[in-house]
């Protein structure tokens, strides 16, 4: 449907439910199946309008030597994905699709509201680091323009920006500007057998040394109680560089092919080390810790995978919630309860008073009649 | 004239008296000033246009004496600015005159450098350049470098969300800073973002870097420290046509690279700074380029040849690449004194900072030479040409009647200009108090609306730094009336985005 004739109809049905005290949730392509449980935490899914964000589609401005994409919200990521490879460039935080587990298309919108990332975060930054720009459908039912299309912007609060990770409660992503990269012309993957500890060392302190490191996996042998287990990292930059750190680093070169498939397994969690609790274990969950890269390996039951140099641990365990959430906190970062588990368990870790007020307040000023699900 | 001045200048010493009392009673009298004298040294920033007397500085040297002062103004219903050196070009630290001015530059302690982590852990009043140098020893640099980075505090490039010269490659403040500590307008602490990669929920620590110290007062930073590039080397190229030197600018960014820098520099700006500073500036040159690669050895060497195939391909009609770290640091040496050598053949000069698309860079130099002859004065141009921003300086002389004023017209036309061409009206120092009528350019009134929304979700009362950043509707509607009578709105019907 043309935008202009979608975008009207869309706030008379913001404006008529906030009139009505009536709630909407946002579809977007339903890939991101691991937040329904933080929507019903909210209550959300009892809205009683959905909006279908998907509706909304299309690359409106492409500008390849200006590194700049325009596209709306419900675009499907991987149609971005090939209008970039079409220029040799790419998304270099590359957001996981999650497609075979929801069976959904993973669409720019909730790529920006859910602000999930993969493997190169640690080195090439985050979804919040390429944001440029965003249109917003409020809680009012205003259009509102945030940021824009160039990569230097202080004009007004970054609202842009501000929108990754809100998962649709400050209002409906209408479009987004998005900043691109390149394609680097190098790329090679490395593996090492090592423990988890010798891994989140050894990944520190190569990422202090002007090395093209671009993602390190390490994921623990099949009987997983050993301890021991086996580093990935990936080479990515100039040539040359790729080139003179691979042999500085030495480990065992795998086939470019392997390594592809490895990397978008990883990404997409498809990799059977996830498999365990998808689609059905009850008792264990799928945690994500979010943690500094230095923090040691965690004393958890369970298995756990590292990425991002240590700053990402996924970690499949029966523990109770509240000895996971500690240890997150006590190794200075927080834990998400990403799938499975007690669904009546919170999701997210609760948050210092006063930002937690402050997130409300926020709430509130996008969306003061509680339209779009509430959070937090 | 006096005699309606009179009852105000009571009331103010009178104001004065109980806000001084109340503070005095909360923190040491030392770090307290109140007289004419004390406090003119922080009547503005660096954009010394605009002066005010704040009603009290406060100094002070812990983080217990900000929440107490934070405490009491809040209780006072006073207006609170921070400051940080001072060196903002948009009036972002200009005092309130019935406020108190915080100034922290005695929060400059580097608290922790951890190596490992490659974090730095700093005192907002930590000067920026003051982080890479503790940060050396272990080979790591914190990579934003604005201009003015031997003086401006971590504090102020937060507010500001500064960049600099290696911004196009290594990112903004944004991206370099992983957590932010201080007060609320309340005085109660709060932490955005965290040690970790990211935090659940709307990205605060992103709103907060570039608020321009109207949501909270920072008062401890955690920045990302990078690995020190081994070596640089600088390519400086020579155009004898603006518009060839505007598309090697996007033929450079087509073709895959993305240089350490990419800064241009117009030839009246190179006349002044090779007359400064004798950095062998070609200049015949209509527009010269420096553009720099930084890594490894074997990197650097791959990218210069790509950038000198381009370059050349382009249709430079001289190429220079430094052979040494002193040559590399001559190259540059022009263009980080822009600003000064600029000082030197003008009694004043207005630099504006917009951004626009890269490809739009001939097509804006060419309307501010048309600017040049309509307000009757000249313009120099330097560029952060990789990123789009702009530095245009506008010559004038303050003692000349209507100078000042032709100046600050012909600005306003670069920034609407930079709107029009899909770009923005402040590409890194802020809108602060110089740029808020151009924020009625670029914002609908719902969207200014939602800003001051957003605001008040720190600060209900809106008392931090009060009346910068956000125009008010009538102030908009003021705005609009001048540039309507004065026909200088180009291009209304144009989307902004
Ligand atoms: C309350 C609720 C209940 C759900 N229940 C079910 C269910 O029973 N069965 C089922 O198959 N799926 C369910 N879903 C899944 C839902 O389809 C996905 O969470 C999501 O909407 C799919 O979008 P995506 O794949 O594009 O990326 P994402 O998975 O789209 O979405 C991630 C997050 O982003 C938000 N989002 C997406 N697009 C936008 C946008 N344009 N603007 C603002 N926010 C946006 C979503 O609301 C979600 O919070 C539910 C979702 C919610 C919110
Ligand atoms: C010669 C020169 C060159 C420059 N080059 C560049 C450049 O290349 N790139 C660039 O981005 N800028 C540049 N600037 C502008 C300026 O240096 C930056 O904006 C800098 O970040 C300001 O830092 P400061 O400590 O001087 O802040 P101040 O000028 O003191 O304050 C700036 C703003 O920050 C707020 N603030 C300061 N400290 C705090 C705090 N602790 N908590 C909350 N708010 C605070 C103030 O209220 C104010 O709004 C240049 C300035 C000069 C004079």
């Amino acid at each position: 449907m043309q935008a202009d004739v979608l975008i009207p109809l869309w706030q008379d049905l913001v404006r008529e439910a906030a009139s009505r005290g009536e709630r909407i949730r946002i579809h977007g392509g339903g890939s991101k199946a691991p937040w329904w449980a933080a929507a019903q935490h909210s209550g959300a899914d009892t809205a009683e309008h959905t909006l279908d964000a998907t509706l909304l589609s299309g690359i409106n401005h492409f500008e390849p030597t200006e590194l700049v994409i325009t596209a709306r919200a419900g675009t499907p990521l991987t149609e971005i994905e090939a209008a970039l490879a079409e220029h040799h460039q790419f998304l270099p935080f590359e957001p996981p699709h999650f497609a075979r587990a929801s069976g959904g298309q993973a669409t720019l919108g909730g790529m920006v509201a859910s602000a999930m990332s993969g493997p190169a975060r640690i080195s090439a930054g985050g979804v919040r680091d390429y944001v440029l720009g965003a249109s917003l459908l409020s809680g009012r039912g205003e259009v509102l323009r945030f940021g824009g299309e160039v990569m230097k912007n202080v004009a007004g609060f970054d609202v842009s920006r501000l929108l990754c990770g809100s998962l649709g409660s400050l209002g409906v992503i209408l479009d987004v500007s998005l900043k691109i990269l390149p394609v680097a012309p190098a790329e090679t993957s490395l593996r090492f057998a090592m423990t988890q500890d010798e891994a989140i060392a050894r990944c520190n302190a190569w990422a202090a040394q002007p090395l093209p490191l671009n993602a390190s996996a390490w994921l623990p042998d099949r009987s997983g109680s050993s301890g021991k287990g086996v580093l990935t990292v990936r080479l990515r930059g100039a040539r040359a560089a790729v080139q003179a750190a691979g042999a500085k680093l030495g480990g065992e070169r795998m086939a470019d092919t392997d390594a592809a498939t490895f990397w978008t397994a990883l990404r997409e969690q498809t990799l059977p080390w996830f498999t365990p609790t998808w689609p059905g274990d009850s008792q264990a969950a799928l945690w994500r810790l979010s943690l500094p890269t230095t923090a040691p390996a965690l004393d958890l039951s369970g298995t756990q995978l590292v990425e991002w140099f240590g700053g990402l641990r996924w970690l499949i365990s029966a523990a109770p919630a509240s000895i996971i959430l500690e240890a997150a906190r006590q190794a200075g970062g927080h834990a998400t309860r990403f799938r499975g588990g007690d669904a009546r368990a919170p999701v997210f870790e609760p948050t210092q008073a006063t930002l937690l007020r402050i997130q409300r307040q926020i709430k509130t000023a996008f969306d003061p009649h509680g339209v779009f699900p509430t959070l937090f | 004239m006096n005699a309606p001045l009179q009852p105000d200048l009571a009331a103010r010493a009178a104001r004065q008296a109980e806000v001084v009392a109340a503070l005095g009673a909360v923190v040491p009298p030392h770090i307290l000033l109140w007289q004419p004298e004390e406090v003119t040294p922080y009547e503005c920033d660096g954009l010394s246009a605009y002066r005010r007397k704040p009603l009290v500085v406060v100094l002070p040297e812990t983080e217990a004496q900000v929440a107490a002062v934070l405490k009491a103004c809040h209780r006072l219903n006073v207006p609170v600015v921070a400051r940080g050196a001072g060196t903002g070009l948009s009036g972002g630290a200009l005092p309130n005159e019935d406020g108190v001015l915080l100034a922290l530059a005695r929060f400059n302690r580097i608290k922790r450098v951890d190596p490992v982590a490659r974090t730095a852990t700093v005192e907002c009043g930590v000067r920026n350049l003051a982080i890479s140098e503790a940060a050396a020893p272990h080979g790591l640099f914190y990579a934003p470098d604005p201009s003015s980075q031997i003086a401006c505090t971590i504090g102020g490039n937060i507010a500001e969300n500064s960049g600099g010269v290696h911004c196009l490659k290594y990112g903004l403040t944004v991206h370099n800073v992983l957590q932010v500590r201080g007060y609320t307008v309340e005085g109660e602490p709060l932490t955005v973002g965290g040690l970790a990669c990211d935090c659940p929920g709307p990205d605060l620590l992103a709103a907060v870097i570039g608020s321009e110290g109207m949501l909270m007062v920072v008062t401890e930073v955690t920045v990302k420290l990078l690995p020190k590039p081994v070596l640089a080397r600088c390519i400086m190229a020579s155009f004898d046509d603006l518009r060839k030197a505007g598309d090697a600018v996007a033929a450079i960014i087509a073709a895959g690279i993305i240089p350490a820098g990419l800064e241009m520099m117009d030839q009246p700006m190179t006349v002044a700074a090779e007359s400064f500073v004798h950095a062998g500036y070609d200049l015949d040159a209509r527009a010269i380029l420096l553009c720099e690669s930084d890594g490894t050895p074997e990197e650097v060497e791959e990218e210069i040849g790509r950038m000198t195939e381009v370059l050349s391909l382009c249709g430079a009609t001289a190429l220079k690449c430094s052979e040494s770290e002193a040559e590399r640091l001559r190259f540059w040496s022009g263009r980080k004194n822009a600003f000064p050598a600029t000082g030197r053949i003008s009694p004043d000069y207005y630099c504006m900072d917009g951004t626009i698309p890269r490809k739009r860079v001939a097509d804006m130099l060419e309307a501010i030479q048309g600017m040049e002859g309509k307000y009757g004065l000249r313009c120099v141009n330097v560029f952060h040409a990789g990123d789009g921003n702009l530095h245009p300086l506008i010559l004038f002389d303050a003692n000349q009647p209507g100078e000042l004023h032709r100046a600050e017209a012909f600005g306003a036309e670069i920034l609407e200009t930079s709107v029009a061409m899909g770009g923005t009206v402040t590409g890194e120092h802020g809108v602060g108090y110089e740029k808020i009528n151009a924020m009625c350019v670029q914002f609908s009134p719902e969207e200014r609306e939602q800003f001051f929304a957003f605001r008040r979700a720190f600060d209900p009362g809106e008392t931090l730094n009060p009346g910068k950043q956000i125009p008010t509707h009538a102030r908009c509607a003021e705005y609009g009336k001048m540039h309507v009578r004065g026909g200088l709105l180009p291009f209304p019907d144009l989307p902004r985005f």
